[in-house]
């Protein structure tokens, strides 16, 4: 059993019957995103193989690894409007889960579910439930100490005006770290950990705004690095960068998935293909597909998602 | 296009006048400029016409007592108005939700800062001479100029928070600051070059309050330099004593003076004055620039 979870009900390669008979009444259990595998459709079942052949170990490791987060049936309204419809899905440990879909198909608003960003929004509702491991994020755990676990970097670089050293320090010395030689160390830490140390080891002392802004997203990532969080979520954090600037922030996501668990939303289907290990397709409030993202770039499950990662709309 | 001559007139006649509204606003600005400097020339000639060194002098026949008792006062006024101007900004900016009280809070303070200062200076009396049942004083003259200097700050204060961008805010509620961590540690020192500007503002406001200090904090003043008690009537910092400042004694000097340097003082107050505002504006700009580069490390 993986932790792959799709909330598919119709779908070239799965055919309803094999839902309705493997897994019947699962609409609170998450339903098992390998209908691809399992399809007798012959054609399909052929072609299907040959694009899994090397995913299958993937998808097996990937079980091997915990859940992060465990989201059933998470509806989110902004006032009257519906953003996320009946949402279930893991979120599986030291991963780089994308979001992708159209502007305003919720993968942002879910986002920031995860770290109850959203309790900022004016109107924002929830139902459902979120769990990080284990905790209920909504009854278990304060927003403030679940902020601390959950990191967040934003789609515009927004470092505090002031020194690039204050920003790294401001996370820790909100917990409570005041020691100097303990501050010197996590911000040195932090900023090689971001990639950015050789680039102001010797300004760590002048504002962060005169960084450029590929050098802003760096820091702010190393600003979140700081608070040691368990997770990152990453709200389209190239979008606003230049191509050299988002190629250095994705190798850089890259490495920290060994340490962290990941989750980025992204509006470049190129960068969910090239980065993430699974990749969740949003439209419209809904949960299309989510799977390994080499099976959901080079085989869906789903005709809407062909239809947006061809290029088709969106 | 059928006519092309008259798309030339046309395209000539839209030249002309952008030639002549280019200018009218040159015109405009100096004659701001010429007025200005006008005042500011004819200031100088009175005040250096009569010039005598006593003029300056802390003593009856000088105006040296005048010129502390407007900065004292200016202290006192700014150290009331600036912690509650502040807080006001900050709960109108980050706290009040849409709603009944914010719109009552925002006519209020609206009001507040239209009111003539002549009716504040009347209900400053009212309230902190006669049911207090004090002289005329400083501290009741530094309470009622607070009545006009409050709104200003806290408009500004409100205005400067809403101004930062929100990735701010959001960048360290992301990192689980809460409320309070994130007005103290982000969003108060980002805004402070601007909310200097607003104190510095008020500090103008009170520099050139008359009406509202004539009943107040009195129309004289007696200093003794040499007291060391702070309780003594005549101890220059004692908040208690009635303290005429340099606004209020050009317009004393100009009614009701019968000295015969009545006139020399009061043109000698205004220069004063005058000096005393640019100077502090001319610092604050400086204070301004040199904070928003160190604090704020705007590179431009």
């Amino acid at each position: 059993m993986t932790h792959i979870t799709t909330q598919t009900t119709s779908s070239p390669l799965s055919p309803t019957t094999l839902l309705s008979t493997t897994h019947s009444g699962a609409s609170a259990s998450p339903l098992v995103g390998q209908s691809a595998v399992s399809s007798h459709d012959a054609p399909n079942e052929a072609r299907a193989k040959n694009f899994l052949k090397d995913n299958i170990a993937s998808r097996e490791a990937a079980a091997t690894k915990t859940k992060k987060f465990s989201v059933s049936n998470l509806n989110f309204y902004y006032g009257q409007f519906h953003a996320l419809k009946n949402i279930s899905m893991d979120i599986t440990s030291h991963e780089i889960t994308a979001f992708i879909g159209p502007s305003g198909c919720g993968k942002s608003t879910f986002l920031k579910t995860l770290n109850r960003m959203n309790d900022l929004e004016e109107g924002a509702r929830v139902e459902g439930s979120l769990y990080l491991d284990g905790l209920d994020i909504y009854h278990d755990i304060n927003p403030i100490d679940l902020r601390h676990r959950v990191g967040m970097v934003f789609q515009q670089p927004n470092p505090f005006p002031k020194s690039i050293y204050d920003n790294v320090a401001f996370g820790p010395r909100l917990q409570g770290i005041t020691k100097r030689s303990e501050l010197d160390d996590i911000v040195e830490t932090s900023l090689r950990n971001a990639s950015i140390w050789n680039e102001v080891k010797d300004r760590l002392h002048k504002s962060a705004l005169g960084l450029s802004g590929g050098q802003q997203q760096r820091l702010c990532i190393a600003r979140t690095l700081a608070t040691k969080p368990e997770v990152i979520l990453m709200d389209e954090p190239t979008s606003a960068l230049d191509p050299i600037a988002t190629a250095k922030i994705e190798e850089l996501v890259m490495t920290l998935k060994d340490r962290y668990t990941i989750v980025i939303v992204t509006h470049n289907m190129q960068q969910a293909a090239r980065i993430s290990d699974k990749t969740a397709f949003f439209f419209l409030g809904d949960l299309i597909e989510y799977d390994v993202t080499n099976i959901m770039f080079t085989n869906p499950a789903h005709a809407q998602t062909e239809a947006y990662i061809t290029g088709r709309f969106g | 296009m059928t006519n092309p001559s008259g798309t030339n007139s046309h395209r000539r006649k839209a030249l002309t006048v952008n030639h002549m509204m280019t200018a009218f606003f040159y015109g405009m600005s100096v004659t701001t400029l010429a007025l200005l400097l006008a005042i500011i020339g004819y200031l100088f000639w009175l005040g250096l016409k009569d010039f005598s060194p006593a003029l300056l002098s802390f003593s009856p026949k000088g105006i040296g007592n005048q010129l502390f008792n407007t900065i004292y006062l200016v202290v006192l006024a700014l150290c009331i108005s600036v912690p509650i101007g502040i807080g006001t900004g900050i709960y109108m900016a980050e706290y009040a939700k849409p709603g009944r009280l914010q719109t009552t809070m925002r006519i209020s303070i609206e009001t507040l800062s239209s009111l003539p200062s002549i009716v504040v200076g009347l209900f400053g009396y009212l309230v902190f001479i006669i049911l207090t049942g004090s002289q005329w004083n400083l501290l009741a003259g530094a309470l009622t100029v607070s009545i006009l200097t409050l709104p200003l700050i806290a408009t500004i204060t409100e205005d400067a928070l809403r101004a930062l961008p929100p990735g701010y805010a959001k960048g360290s509620y992301g990192m689980g600051a809460t409320k309070w961590q994130t007005i103290t540690n982000v969003l108060l020192p980002a805004a402070f070059p601007s909310i200097l500007t607003g104190i510095v503002l008020a500090a103008g406001r009170v520099f050139g309050e008359a009406a509202a200090l004539m009943f107040t904090a009195g129309m004289s003043t007696d200093i003794n330099w040499n007291s060391s008690n702070l309780l003594s009537p005549t101890n220059p910092f004692n908040p208690m004593r009635p303290g005429e400042t340099l606004a209020l004694h050009i317009w004393a000097s100009r009614t009701e003076a019968l000295n015969a340097y009545a006139a020399a003082m009061a043109n000698m107050s205004a220069l004063c004055l005058l000096l005393l505002v640019l100077a502090v504006s001319i610092g604050a700009r400086y204070l301004h620039r040199y904070l928003s580069r160190t604090m704020l490390g705007a590179t431009k």
